[in-house]
């Protein structure tokens, strides 16, 4: 009866082809193996956004009236609410956390040379949507905190170069943040940033089948031994998965996501606000940038500066490549070591000054 | 029309402006500037006051020509010179325009000009009319050639200066010797909570002038001190006037009103220690053991009881809060809670335990179920815990098989490639 269901099944979806697949594919074995978990725990964790966020709307209200109550209510009255709320935010900041060593495994193992460009693009593109979920997410408790701190997110967009202003005015739907801008957000968060994601998530994952895993260029692909991907990497990978269920499980329940106070237009704004960690870098370098600097305004000068930056990051391995197919390893290891530390250092400044 | 038969007229229009802008001359500034002495002080002090920030000048007051630099022209009575007022003359004197509608228009349309009137109705006033000089006049009050707006925080008449202002005359005891009044009120003030109120800055709390009045000030007679108490205290006056203490205290009976149990002028915080214990204002009156005194001692009773429920559950709750458990709603409650002990104090006032057990009942209901949330909440906090456990454990378990599944799979060499050179 199975068989042939299976039979029936295969004879429509091909089912035996993506066994085929499965049985081919293979994943070196050297020193660098252990970070290839990471991009495994990045999907998993995209995984747990997923069936927490789907749960949590099932009881929150985008409005600026019920926001905060709806929220309130998930913490407090609906069965392991506060589980699945306190899973979903700390889901999302430990996915930021992984995607970003994901990221720099990638670049200090040189995993970006051709043939990957495009798995790096997209990658890049990815961790900016990642983000992206992270900025709007923060707004819809619409709590005290997060509403000064959307205000301080989108006067920074606002202040980018022509484009700015306008842009602002499509994130917030309006001069100020407020109602329009929390149906906004919510739009994004759970439709727009989803779709991008899911087709971005499909082309990653279908372009490392495509081109293999990468092995570092100080080892010779062909002298290393392989395992097979199904079963022998994959139930590897589920053990580390669920060292992370385990983690956000133990966060969850014993550092609950804290509510705070209903967001109130009047009040003034609590004293040291400041984004999530993960765009502390760039707000502790603008606090740090003079107003002015030589004919231009030090803001834009910032912002410039990171666009210009986050350009080149994307476009690593068209510099990081020599003409021959060379890695100039000296380089973007020096770059990204750089790169790394500026964001750990000032992150920490950001954080504790 | 040539361009210089326009700018002609513009130019003549620019320099009467240029004139009218400069301050006129003013020969008594001058004059009294160079002076040495007593006679020199009004020309010193004059440039803060409020009377020539709005452009008026000493003639003004005094009369005389302040255009001539000849003191026989400017201080001739031809020029209407009049000089100092004698100091039973100096209320009239300021009252020429504060009591005039017309003229305080011209400065300030909601100028009250009743002052003068007011004055002749006070202690101060009627004394004076009597003849005795050492009472206070305006310029005791609100000084002299450096008069200041009441609203600027160096006028002597701004709220937080006002007590030290009476207490210049009032706390001093030559002074006040011929007129046997005490002269400890100032004392007494500073330790008192208004005055505490009125440092940290809350200028709407009792000063001198809130009870007593300012140009009509005179002690308030003990018929009228629970309307005057009552002027802030307005829910607290009306329970005390339906309370069976209101006719006891009342000025027929020789009371004193609220200041029997709280005093006047150094009035300390309530508490309960008024209701009963060994310093209890009750056992003034009411024996121990006497039925009133129950009844206090049972109303002190109930007060501490739900003050003491209260800050129990607001502990519990903020354990709770501390370990991250969401509380807010319990907390937002507790807030009712606190309104009901106000309202216990406020119907307190009504010496009547039937309204007072009202609020303290409701408080009560609160305080329970505010413990209740709280404590439901630390129990969750470890229920959570435990759950987290038994997740770990079977994860670990989990994990452990998986970890000797993949040891015994590859034991037998299953899915290990082997590079092929």
């Amino acid at each position: 009866m199975a068989t042939n269901a299976i039979q029936w099944l295969d004879n429509r979806l091909g089912l035996s082809e993506i066994k085929k697949l499965a049985d081919h594919k293979t994943v070196p074995v050297h020193s660098a193996t252990r970070w290839y978990y990471f991009g495994g725990i990045t999907l998993f964790l995209i995984g747990i956004q997923i069936v927490t966020g789907t749960l949590l709307l099932f009881y929150y209200r985008p409005t600026v009236a019920e926001g905060f109550d709806s929220v309130r209510f998930i913490m407090t009255r609906v069965e392991f609410g506060w589980l699945i709320r306190s899973i979903h935010s700390w889901s999302a900041n430990l996915l930021i956390f992984v995607a970003f060593i994901h990221m720099f495994s990638v670049v200090f193992t040189h995993a970006y040379r051709p043939p990957r460009e495009l798995t790096w693009a997209s990658g890049i593109v990815l961790l900016g949507l990642m983000l992206g979920f992270g900025f709007s997410g923060y707004l819809l408790p619409w709590n005290q905190i997060s509403y000064f701190a959307t205000k301080v997110g989108t006067d920074v967009a606002g202040s980018v170069p022509l484009v700015g202003e306008a842009m602002a005015r499509v994130l917030r739907g309006g001069d100020d943040v407020g109602a329009a801008t929390l149906t906004r957000f919510f739009a994004l968060h759970v439709m727009v940033l989803p779709m991008i994601t899911a087709a971005l998530v499909g082309m990653h994952v279908l372009l490392v089948q495509k081109n293999g895993m990468s092995t570092p260029p100080w080892i010779a692909a062909d002298r290393v031994r392989h395992i097979k991907f199904f079963p022998n990497f994959f139930l590897r990978e589920l053990m580390v998965w669920y060292g992370a269920l385990a983690a956000l499980g133990a966060l969850a329940a014993l550092f609950p996501w804290e509510l705070g106070i209903k967001a109130d237009p009047f009040a003034s704004a609590p004293k040291g606000i400041r984004p999530e960690w993960y765009f502390l870098a760039q707000f502790y370098t603008l606090k740090l940038i003079p107003s002015r600097v030589w004919i231009f305004e030090g803001e834009l000068l910032g912002i410039a500066g990171f666009g210009i930056g986050a350009l080149a990051w994307a476009l690593l391995p068209a510099w990081g490549v020599k003409r021959s197919g060379e890695v100039r390893q000296r380089l973007v290891t020096g770059a990204a070591i750089f790169v790394a530390a500026y964001l750990a250092v000032f992150t920490a400044l950001g954080y504790f000054k | 029309m040539k361009p210089i038969a326009i700018l002609i007229p513009i130019l003549a229009a620019a320099v009467a402006a240029q004139q009218v802008a400069q301050p006129s001359k003013d020969a008594c500034i001058e004059c009294h500037t160079a002076m040495d002495g007593p006679i020199q002080q009004p020309a010193l002090l004059i440039k803060d006051d409020i009377h020539m920030a709005n452009g008026l000048s000493c003639a003004d007051c005094h009369g005389g020509d302040r255009t001539s630099d000849d003191p026989t022209v400017a201080m001739s009575t031809a020029k209407g010179f009049i000089g100092a007022p004698k100091r039973t003359a100096i209320p009239q004197f300021c009252a020429r325009c504060h009591a005039s509608p017309d003229f305080m228009r011209r400065f300030r349309p909601q100028q009250r000009v009743d002052q003068f009137e007011l004055y002749k109705t006070s202690v101060h006033g009627k004394k004076l009319a009597a003849g005795d000089e050492n009472v206070a006049t305006c310029i005791d009050c609100h000084s002299v050639h450096d008069i200041r707006a009441v609203k600027n925080p160096q006028a002597p008449v701004y709220p937080s200066r006002i007590p030290d202002t009476c207490g210049r005359c009032h706390a001093d005891a030559g002074k006040m010797a011929k007129y046997g009044i005490p002269t400890n009120q100032l004392d007494q003030y500073h330790t008192s909570v208004h005055w505490a109120a009125l440092q940290k800055g809350d200028l709407a709390a009792p000063n001198c002038a809130s009870c007593h009045g300012n140009h009509g000030a005179k002690p308030p007679e003990v018929a009228s001190v629970a309307a005057v108490c009552g002027n802030c205290h307005v829910l607290f006056a009306q329970n005390y006037d339906k309370s069976v203490h209101a006719p006891i205290f009342s000025a027929a009976s020789g009371g004193g009103g609220c200041i029997v149990c709280h005093s006047n002028h150094g009035i300390q915080k309530p508490s309960t220690a008024m209701l009963a214990g060994a310093k209890a204002v009750c056992s003034g009156c009411h024996e121990p053991g006497t039925p009133g005194a129950k009844t206090a001692g049972q109303m002190a009773q109930w007060i501490d009881g739900l003050g003491d429920a209260l800050k129990h559950s607001e502990a519990v709750l903020g354990e709770a809060d501390k370990a991250g458990m969401e509380v807010s709603e319990a907390q937002v409650r507790l807030d009712d809670g606190r309104d009901d002990l106000v309202k216990a104090r406020l119907a307190m006032h009504t010496f009547n335990p039937d309204e007072m057990h009202k609020p303290i009942e409701a408080g009560m209901a609160i305080a329970d179920e505010t413990l209740r949330a709280g404590q439901q909440a630390l129990h969750e906090k470890n229920v959570r815990r435990v759950g987290l456990a038994i997740s770990v454990f079977f994860i670990a378990v989990t994990v452990a098989a998986l970890w000797f599944f993949i040891r015994r799979l590859e034991a037998s060499g299953s899915g290990r490639l082997e590079p092929s050179n």
